[in-house]
């Protein structure tokens, strides 16, 4: 698949040299194109995990959202950047390293002329000033600036990119299957769904990780910030609770 | 009909719409429940239904034009309130499913009573809309209060007699279409046949007899074997306006199928696929997303269809899928703003569209409470507001601009001043004159064309 953008352009000087200078200040401050790549994989998985479990959720929009996140998964596979983040270290980690993404909106034909080639896009006079305007509306602008600091005293672990690539769809598929209803037809069915399915997914919505062990889903639950759990604690915590759900049954 | 039809232009979009009604709440005093969902005209225009968050319809009735006041076009009143559906709580898989009412389709009216479909995610309901205006007198073996009477009482025989009485308006679920659906129902159409009609959720779609609640047909099913495989889903549906073996289904990546119940029982496989190729430019991220279709329409003549995706609106001609015939830019400005917008999920709104009487207007909502108006004739578009500031009754809505840098005007509303919070949604046109009805959030609007209001 051919990448989106185009990168790696030689940049155009549009405005002449007074700008580049008064602008190199300004780069830094600027994420990179796979910076924001990230943050906005980081956001899409935010995204599919935090939908509301009181109802079921829209269907259409993690479906959206999913095909999202297999895009860019895709694209950074091409980069051979695709790396799976350190689970201890990055426990809190994912919304504060959301960044302004606004670049990620500009199509590739904005790119190829040069309007804002990554780290060199301030020579453009406009798009300093779109930028301005945009990290003032997204609520990842303080970290915008953090952002390239953080990640650069971030371990990034290089695990096998394939086996990651497998846990990260099967993450993905166990959210499709538990939204998907399962009628099962025998008791014994229904028990095995509630232990594959309900039990995983719902350990992984809330951030419970402390004593589950699930190899596989390793990955999403660093996305689970505290902050997280807090909002989500008065979802149904009846959820996890297995004689629970069978007294709903019996007694029905 | 108006008589600037005849002439050809100036089209719809160059009249001079007026608010008329306004119905709702103020702002402050909004409950979620009275959100308004869905607005749907009936088939004279004589009747309005509204469908809210928290499962009730509202119906508007239009008075009847006075002669003594002929420059006073027939108000629409409240006609009846009920609640259509109510919360319910699945227990197998421990959610809750919403009353939210998220389609309402009148049903053509065959007698004197009047009925309506309405859907909430899981169930569809049919209920029947009767007047009384009479009511007997004189039982002989009842009392005026209904109890028995003491038959050693009665000593003559009387033939109960219909008096008059206040006008009482019933409403009754006739039949409830429950366990169709696994998903969430997004759309339903009524068939030109009358007899049957279609529901659609997010993977499959199911054809009814309005007289058969205990099975439904399933006449498209796109669920993969194995969900992991999912990347699509249906986000809409209709029936054909004549032909009752055609339906139209849109999905998530943005393509129409037009389908034929004729060809096979599961109609799987589409008649017709409509599809415009990616423009490979303009590709990013979000280009998926945004592509998504979020309302399909057909044109009341039954040749064209209307889609209604983020940034766009597009008319389609049946006889041509390789790409629209014409597209209409809606919000544009925004095209810059998706990652604030994928952010906030605001790019997951699903705006609906709608055609005018003569299909030769077609009119979207956007954000801040503004919709869009295309006159496909003459190629002009309008941006009005729905808002309590902006609208004094009979006054003529002023046309918004929203200015994307560069000479801004005054009174133009800058991209980053926009509310995106204040969505319209929901928009319905009357079938034959210049009356439209638009939701915002728990108001209700509906505006006339002044033209309109002093031919009668």
């Amino acid at each position: 698949m051919d990448t989106m953008f185009v990168r790696g352009l030689k940049r155009k000087c549009f405005d002449g040299e007074e700008d580049i200078e008064g602008t190199l200040a300004g780069i830094k401050a600027i994420p990179s194109y796979n910076l924001q790549r990230q943050s906005l994989l980081d956001m899409s998985l935010v995204k599919l995990q935090l939908c509301h479990m009181l109802v079921e959720p829209n269907l259409c929009r993690s479906v959206l959202i999913a095909n999202t996140v297999r895009q860019i998964q895709e694209e950074m596979t091409q980069d051979g950047t695709w790396q799976m983040i350190n689970t201890q270290s990055t426990g809190q980690a994912s919304l504060d390293r959301l960044v302004s993404t606004d670049i990620l909106c500009r199509s590739s034909r904005d790119q190829a002329e040069g309007k804002h080639v990554p780290a060199y896009s301030t020579f453009n006079k406009d798009f300093e000033c779109d930028q301005a305007q945009d990290s003032s509306e997204t609520m990842s602008t303080a970290s915008s600036v953090q952002a390239p600091r953080s990640l650069q005293s971030n371990v990034w672990e290089m695990e096998n990119p394939q086996e990651n690539k497998g846990n990260f769809q099967k993450s993905l598929d166990q959210i499709f299957e538990t939204l998907e209803n399962k009628s099962p037809n025998s008791v014994e069915d229904l028990f095995s769904e509630v232990d594959n399915s309900y039990y995983d997914l719902d350990t992984m919505l809330t951030g419970m990780m402390s004593n589950t062990k699930m190899g596989h889903c390793d990955s999403l639950e660093t996305f689970s910030s505290p902050t997280n759990t807090a909002s989500n604690s008065n979802c149904k915590s009846d959820l996890n609770d297995l004689d629970h759900i069978v007294e709903i049954l019996v007694e029905s | 009909m108006s008589q600037k039809q005849a002439g050809g232009p100036p089209g719809e979009s160059a009249a001079d719409w007026c608010l008329y009604q306004l119905n709702g709440a103020a702002e402050f005093e909004v409950s979620e429940a009275d959100i308004i969902s869905t607005v749907e005209f009936n088939h004279t225009g004589e009747l309005l239904a509204t469908g809210d968050k928290g499962g009730r319809v509202v119906i508007f009735q239009r008075e009847p034009e006075s002669k003594n006041e002929p420059y006073n076009q027939g108000e629409y009143n409240v006609y009846s309130t009920f609640q259509s559906h109510e919360p319910e709580f699945d227990y197998l898989k421990s959610l809750e499913i919403e009353e939210k009412i998220n389609k309402i389709k009148w049903l053509p009216q065959q007698n004197a009573a009047h009925s309506l479909l309405s859907t909430n995610d899981k169930t569809i309901k049919l209920w029947k809309i009767t007047e009384r205006d009479k009511r007997p007198e004189g039982y002989n073996l009842k009392d005026e209060e209904g109890k028995l009477k003491d038959l050693s009482t009665v000593t003559s025989l009387q033939v109960p007699v219909l008096k008059p009485m206040d006008l009482m308006v019933e409403v009754t679920p006739r039949r409830i279409f429950a366990n169709g659906h696994t998903y969430h129902v997004n759309s339903i159409s009524v068939n030109s046949d009358c007899e049957t009609y279609m529901s659609a959720d997010d993977l499959r779609i199911n054809l009814w007899h309005l007289a058969i609640t205990d099975r439904s047909f399933n006449i498209v099913d796109i669920k993969p074997a194995n969900m992991e495989d999912l990347t699509e889903v249906i986000t809409a549906s209709e029936f054909h306006p004549h032909h009752c073996n055609l339906f139209v289904y849109s999905s998530s990546k943005g393509s129409l199928r037009l389908c034929d119940m004729r060809a096979s029982a599961l109609c799987d496989k589409h008649s017709k696929l409509y599809e415009e190729p990616e423009d490979p430019s303009n590709r990013s991220f979000f280009s998926e997303i945004i592509s998504s279709v979020s309302d399909v329409k057909f044109s009341h003549s039954g040749r064209y269809m209307l889609t209604r995706d983020y940034l766009t609106v597009k008319v389609w001609d049946l006889n041509m899928e390789t790409k629209p015939v014409e597209t209409y830019q809606v919000h544009d400005y925004l095209r810059s703003k998706l990652c604030s917008l994928y952010e906030n999920d605001c790019i997951f709104d699903k705006f609906e569209c709608a055609w005018n009487g003569s299909d030769s207007v077609i009119m979207t909502g956007a954000y801040n409470n503004f919709f869009r108006m295309f006159d496909r004739n003459t190629k002009r578009d309008v941006t009005l507001e729905a808002s309590r500031e902006s609208s004094k009754p009979r006054a003529i809505l002023k046309p918004r601009r929203v200015c994307v840098g560069g000479k801004r005007r005054k009174d133009d509303i800058s991209v980053d001043s926009l509310d995106f919070t204040k969505k319209i949604l929901h928009t319905a046109w009357h079938p034959t004159e210049n009356i439209i009805a638009i939701a915002a959030t728990n108001n209700l609007y509906i505006f006339q064309d002044k033209v309109n209001s002093e031919m009668h």
